[in-house]
């Protein structure tokens, strides 16, 4: 492999593509804060307390939040597949545990 | 012969890409399931506690004397708020490392010139990673001098465990940032250390990542 061969690789090392530039990681920092305010308004709300979908909601918007900084701030988006891999198999995994400990001692139940 | 040296310097594997970047990558893997035990821990002692301070309700002891609900959700959203934007003063960081050296617009305004300054989102990120450890101090205390210690009850063993961990890796971030920006000031950080700085960036980012899960999971849900 030549160097330069070689040097290309190394930018390639990085796994990575194009990133986002300054403005773009700026409008995604005040969706961010939105999104926050919104969960913290919501928590002083009790009709929304009181619904069943106040506790779903708040996960799910926890979710978009956690996945807003991991694909662009971590640049997960734009980076090499084996990241990716690294990433979400122990997170999935992380998750199943979550869940099935929750079912286990009986924090969260399913009545048929 | 000093670009072949400098070629050798990197850590290539057989994927073509630097190890040093896979082994953050594992390592935030593994941290993922650190934080999943936690997490779960406390949820699954979550309304178990037999005595209080509680996080959401009040309670009054047998001598009579009454604990309001422990959590404090506005100084925590400004936390939360802090470590988010602190995340965003850091990939900035990034940014200023990757552009360094590449000319400059001759009408190029502040936000431009400010793009380019990886001491100052360095700087940046550093305190507001500071300023998020030091809200955490200020609850820790507030939460022992209302009564609730890591031996009160359930509640306090997880919650303690869980934000303590998380702060701790927050004061490893904020070491490793003052280390970066000290190298910055002494010798100057550019696009040949993106790798190093882009390291530093993804254990930050997700050191926030799980307090966007324990800001939800732990302060907000009921």
């Amino acid at each position: 492999m030549s160097h330069d061969a070689k040097h290309d690789s190394a930018h390639g090392a990085h796994g990575a593509h194009a990133h986002p530039n300054g403005a773009t990681y700026v409008k995604v920092g005040v969706i961010l804060t939105l999104i926050t305010v919104f969960e913290v308004w919501a928590y002083y709300v009790p009709a929304l307390v009181a619904s069943p979908f106040f506790n779903p909601g708040l996960i799910a918007m926890s979710a978009l939040k956690f996945a807003i900084v991991v694909l662009f701030y971590m640049h997960l988006k734009y980076d090499h597949k084996l990241f990716k891999v690294l990433f979400t198999g122990p997170l999935v995994i992380a998750m199943c545990t979550i869940t099935a400990l929750l079912f286990l001692f009986r924090q969260l139940s399913i009545t048929f | 012969m000093a670009d072949h040296a400098a070629a050798e310097h990197h850590h290539y594997t057989t994927t073509g890409l630097d190890s040093r970047k896979i082994a953050i990558w594992a390592f935030i893997g593994s941290e993922c399931m650190l934080f999943a035990s936690l997490i779960s821990t406390y949820l699954i002692y979550k309304g178990r506690s037999i005595v209080g301070p509680f996080p959401h309700e009040a309670w009054t002891n047998e001598a009579g004397h009454t604990f309001k609900a422990i959590l404090d959700i506005p100084v925590t959203s400004v936390s939360t708020f802090v470590l988010l934007m602190s995340s965003l003063a850091m990939v900035l960081a990034l940014q200023a490392v990757q552009l360094k050296g590449s000319p400059l617009p001759e009408n190029a305004g502040w936000w431009t010139r400010a793009q380019r300054s990886s001491q100052l989102w360095l700087a940046m990120t550093a305190l507001l990673g500071a300023t998020f450890l030091g809200f955490q101090a200020y609850e820790f205390t507030s939460f022992v001098h209302e009564g609730l210690t890591i031996r009160t009850n359930l509640f306090g063993s997880s919650f303690f465990t869980l934000t303590g961990f998380h702060g701790a890796h927050v004061t490893v971030g904020v070491l490793w940032l003052m280390t970066l920006l000290f190298i910055d000031r002494k010798r100057g950080l550019g696009p040949k250390d993106e790798l190093i700085v882009d390291i530093a960036a993804l254990y930050w980012h997700f050191v926030d990542v799980v307090w966007i899960a324990i800001f939800t999971l732990v302060y907000l849900i009921r």
